[in-house]
């Protein structure tokens, strides 16, 4: 007898714990299947999983509702005030719709203002960005692999990371002022300015994500079946045309999926900007779910119920995001 | 803008190299740049010791002012190279400069100070990495248990979202029951549902449960995901019912046939899961920031987080830790890379 | 052994199976035989435990066994696909049911090597299923059953995915297989010449009812309705439509259009609707000039097939195949003068169920 190798040792030894757990449930799963006749045994394997559902997701949408109705700062329900739809009035209270100061909760339109034109920049400039890439990466040539693997690098980084990483390189004796200088030009606050700190964001989020959306455009550009691209070849089809008339209406598809995903990802944009910013300078990158958090969390006084009903105007948003995301995944008949 | 149009349309299967590639090479290495500086801009400084940080300009590699000890002296002094005057091209060490003259020692004969103007001198630089900013994160910060931690949430969050997940996708695959398609649509409309719209309410069922600043706080609100249960549920339609049938003519038990037959044949799919709820766990903010307030219960994530509050003006350990966070992900992604990409690409166009 | 009374299955308000009954006695070679769609799948998976029994009884050993879980039935069955796990060695895909029985480990082995001596697996056994070829799978899917030593093989149109050639070879050790073990087998197939080959009583099916139960040559030689008679044998029987002009003393005499008077044993109503069928072989040609003889019929050949050993020729107007033995100099073109004799001619009534003959 030979000893087994290291690797498959350890496989071995893996394989045998995981079927010793599986065999802990087989009795129980037994009485079950004795008990439930058909396709009903089919609720066991269902029921952890709904069970959590239902707890962390279910649930939590009707103490959101709760907590909307309600006020003061005390955490559980049955202490807490029914104030009506006095949180939602307190949100949605402007004198002027279009000057965020003007409102009751300027920190709240600061944030829905900044999430829009975060969310129009965002996915504009990262879908953009993606295809193109997508597209340089669809071709022919050595190390695409390279390329690909380093541009879907960042999506696996922490967002706290990512943001860290940009606050090394955008600080005020960073590497990205001491290149300005070295070139003759002037170097910059970039966090500590409302413009640059909101590019900046805007940036560092494309930075981060792109490589996801262009992970999913590369796949769907590679199932566009190549004798298409021969039969456009021999009707003589010009490049331009080709693009518009070929890969874009047959990458539609993937693309729709790209774009409304990036859309409800930047919604909810928080994280990577939190970190890099922390919302400022003053409001300019404070966006919707800093406020929900802020509101809830992170002030002295935590009003759950503003936070709660500043949630349920987002799942609004997010529900219509989804509806159409489901609406265009559907395959047309 | 017929450069861009070329290098939009060519594609594949061309046998003939033209500029476009050119053109499209040049974009991905400028991408490449982008991508993949400031990642190694990090890793660079990283290794830097305070000083070395302060710097500026600041330079690639670590270089900092050598320090030279010299006997009858405490310590170590700075060493300086002398530039011009008498004993231009020696190196001597700095004992203090009044004004405009710095009071030199030769390190070989330190007997005699040597007054020498400040402007006739240039510090020394050596190359140093900084090893102790990693030792000293180690020593003096909990970092292995912020590691644990993240590991521990990782590991087990990931292991119980693929065990009932699987389970939940098998049941809607393979069984047909009364409630069934309402099920699933159930858990399909949970995708409009994001962590941060129950962010307060998960706070008080987490505060109920008493798992408030306990790992399975940030574990348990998580583990069950729609994106899970559709993708597996996808992939488990594509195994013959016959052999389930079989299974059971073979006397296995449905527990018997979910874990020995369907979960071995789902094996791609529940990689691709696997790879996202790693990704997800080790990379999770917001509701470890909500859930977790003890910082012995922090995630790397977080640790990292409340660093940058604390040590805002200790740069070195910030950037050491930073390192330390993204190295795993980067170690298994530099093993995993192809199996990742294509995963996820795969999972993408469904 | 195994016995059906009445067995019936309705999806909703759909039936898809009526009053199927019959006996499988002890060691018997019962094969299901009918079209795509009349249900023998179903039939078979209801007796294996996979389809629930809507109706009437099924019974395994005298015990009703309706409601008996199909891996408690103590019958074994391969599937058309074979079904075998993927994922597992073919030692692995054999052993599993018995590992699932929790028989001891040395049982196992002993069970897995004689079912791979058996069907010379031995050194196929590390392998996975993807490794080997259709027939190998093939015996595979059957090893896997001989181990749970059951009381019923089921097969389900095992044969269906391999080439002829191999279809062939593996009928035979199907035969062999079942004469060396001398347990109940229960073999379902669309294809009549395997029904007829391997079977020892034949059970035909026709849209989720049983037509007729039989040995092969009683099918052949007596089928009990024109469906029958037209689905066994090959070359297929020819039918004639026509009407009945006399009736008696055993023998009935039917009117084709276009072909005259035809006579068969056999008694119908004068006047009602009626067919005859006649098998290929049986049609005789007539040497010029024979006259006399009964039941002629005049026809154009329409095409020749020369096999060498046995020739078809097919008539126009009225269609009629004949099969003769050996080679003929009949050509394209030809007008030929055939014999229906009339102990062959099959006598089938308006609704097609055939007519005893004295």
């Amino acid at each position: 007898m030979t000893a087994p190798a290291p690797g498959q040792a350890l496989r071995r030894a893996l394989g045998a714990a995981f079927g010793g757990a599986m065999n802990l449930l087989e009795a129980p799963m037994r009485l079950a299947q004795a008990k439930l006749r058909g396709g009903r045994i089919g609720w066991v394997f269902v029921v952890p999983n709904l069970s959590v559902f239902g707890l962390f997701t279910f649930l939590p949408i009707l103490i959101d509702l709760v907590y909307a109705a309600t006020g003061g700062n005390q955490l559980f329900p049955a202490q807490r005030p029914y104030v009506g739809t006095a949180n939602f009035r307190a949100l949605l209270a402007c004198r002027n719709y279009l000057d965020p100061n003007t409102c009751t909760r300027d920190l709240f339109w600061h944030g829905v203002y900044n999430t829009a034109e975060f969310v129009v920049l965002q996915v504009g400039f990262m879908v953009g960005l993606s295809l193109v890439t997508a597209l340089a990466l669809n071709r022919p040539g050595r190390g695409r692999g390279f390329f690909r693997a380093v541009f879907f690098y960042p999506v696996l980084l922490s967002p706290v990371v990512v943001a860290l990483i940009w606050k090394w390189v955008l600080q005020r004796y960073g590497v990205l002022n001491a290149l300005l200088s070295a070139l003759g030009l002037a170097p910059h606050d970039w966090l500590l300015n409302a413009t640059t700190a909101f590019f900046w964001s805007v940036f560092v989020s494309i930075w981060a994500h792109m490589g996801f959306y262009t992970l999913i455009l590369l796949a769907g550009l590679q199932a566009i079946p190549r004798d298409v691209y021969e039969a456009a070849a021999m009707d003589a089809t010009p490049p331009w045309r080709r693009f518009r008339r070929i890969t874009l209406p047959l990458l539609m598809p993937s693309l729709l999926v790209v774009l409304v995903l990036a859309l409800i990802r930047a919604v909810q944009i928080f994280d990577e900007v939190y970190v890099l910013t922390g919302g400022g300078p003053g409001t300019s990158t404070t966006f919707l779910v800093q406020f929900i958090y802020q509101t809830g969390f992170a002030q002295q006084v935590r009003e759950y119920g503003m936070a709660a009903a500043a949630s349920l105007l987002l799942a609004g948003v997010l529900m219509a995001l989804t509806v159409l995301q489901l609406r265009l995944a559907r395959p047309k008949s | 803008m017929s450069g861009l149009v070329g290098m939009l349309t060519a594609r594949r299967g061309r046998l003939a190299r033209d500029w476009t590639d050119w053109a499209s090479l040049a974009y991905l290495l400028l991408g490449v740049l982008v991508m993949f500086l400031p990642v190694l801009w990090l890793f660079a400084s990283s290794l830097k010791s305070d000083q070395a940080l302060n710097a500026f300009p600041p330079t690639f590699l670590p270089w900092e002012p050598a320090q030279v000890a010299v006997p009858g002296q405490p310590g170590h002094l700075p060493l300086m190279q002398v530039t011009a005057g008498p004993l231009a091209g020696r190196r001597l060490a700095e004992l203090r400069h009044i004004g405009l003259m710095a009071q030199m020692l030769d390190p070989a004969r330190p007997g005699r100070v040597l007054p020498i103007p400040v402007r006739d001198l240039r510090p020394v630089l050596r190359l140093h990495a900084s090893w102790s900013n990693f030792t000293d994160l180690v020593r003096r910060f909990n970092f292995f248990g912020y590691f644990w931690n993240s590991v521990l949430i990782t590991t087990l969050a990931t292991l119980i979202t693929l065990l009932i997940n699987s389970m939940a996708a098998f049941a809607l695959s393979k069984y047909r029951f009364a409630g069934r398609d309402a099920v699933f649509a159930l858990m399909l409309a949970t995708l409009m549902v994001p962590p941060t719209i129950v962010l307060v309410p998960n706070f008080l069922i987490a505060a109920r449960l008493d798992l408030v600043n306990s790992i399975w706080g940030v574990i348990w609100p998580g583990v069950a995901t729609p994106t899970g249960v559709f993708l597996l549920r996808q992939y488990m339609l594509t195994i013959p019912d016959d052999l389930i049938e079989a299974a059971r003519m073979d006397n296995a038990s449905e527990w018997r046939i979910y874990w020995r037959i369907v979960l071995p044949l789902s094996a791609p799919a529940l990689a691709v899961l696997a790879i996202f709820s790693v990704m997800w766990r080790w990379n999770d903010f917001l509701w470890p920031m909500v859930v977790l307030n003890r910082s012995s219960v922090f995630t790397l994530p977080l640790a990292l987080f409340s660093f940058q509050g604390d040590l805002q003006t200790q740069w070195h350990y910030l950037l050491a830790m930073t390192v330390l966070t993204l190295l795993p992900v980067t170690v298994i992604f530099l093993f995993l890379q192809r199996s990742i990409t294509q995963g996820i690409a795969s999972a993408g166009v469904k | 052994m195994l016995r059906l009374l009445d067995v019936g299955k309705t999806y909703g308000t759909v039936s898809v199976m009526r009053d199927v009954s019959f006996d499988v006695a002890a060691g018997e070679f019962i094969v299901f035989v009918g079209p795509s769609g009349c249900g023998k799948s179903t039939l078979l998976r209801m007796i294996c435990g996979l389809e629930t029994v809507t109706a009437g009884r099924i019974e395994i050993d005298g015990k009703l066994a309706n409601d008996i879980p199909a891996a408690s039935r103590g019958l074994a069955l391969v599937f058309q696909s074979y079904a075998l796990y993927p994922h597992m060695t073919v030692r692995q895909n054999m052993a599993f049911g018995l590992e699932n029985l929790r028989t001891p480990k040395p049982e196992i082995e002993r069970r897995v090597a004689e079912a791979a001596r058996m069907l010379r697996l031995e050194n196929l056994l590390a392998r996975r299923p993807t490794q080997l070829s259709g027939g190998q799978r093939q015996r595979v899917a059957i090893g896997r059953a001989i181990v749970r030593e059951p009381r019923i093989f089921l097969f389900d149109e095992p044969l269906s995915n391999l080439d002829a050639e191999l279809r062939v070879e593996m009928r035979a050790e199907l035969a062999q297989l079942h004469r060396r073990l001398a347990t109940t087998m229960i073999y379902v197939t669309h294809d009549q010449v395997e029904a007829m080959t391997m079977a020892d009583r034949i059970v035909v099916l026709r849209a989720g009812a049983v037509e007729q139960v039989g040995a092969p040559l009683e099918l052949y030689n007596r089928p009990a309705n024109r469906f029958v008679a037209g689905f066994i044998g090959s070359p297929r029987m020819n039918f004639l439509d026509g009407h009945v002009t006399a009736s008696e003393a055993g023998w009935t005499t039917v009117e084709i259009a276009g072909v005259g008077p035809i006579r068969a044993r056999g008694t119908l109503r004068t006047g009602t609707q009626a067919s005859l069928g006649i098998r290929p072989e049986h049609v005789a040609t007539v040497p010029a000039g024979a006259e006399g003889t009964v039941n002629l019929v005049r026809g154009q050949v329409a095409s020749i097939e020369q096999l060498g050993s046995a020739s078809f020729v097919r008539l126009a107007d009225p269609a009629l195949n004949l099969q003769i033995p050996g080679q003929t100099d009949v050509r394209f073109g030809d007008e030929i003068v055939v014999s229906l004799p009339p102990e062959h001619v099959h006598l089938f009534d308006d609704q097609g169920a055939a007519q005893p003959r004295p």
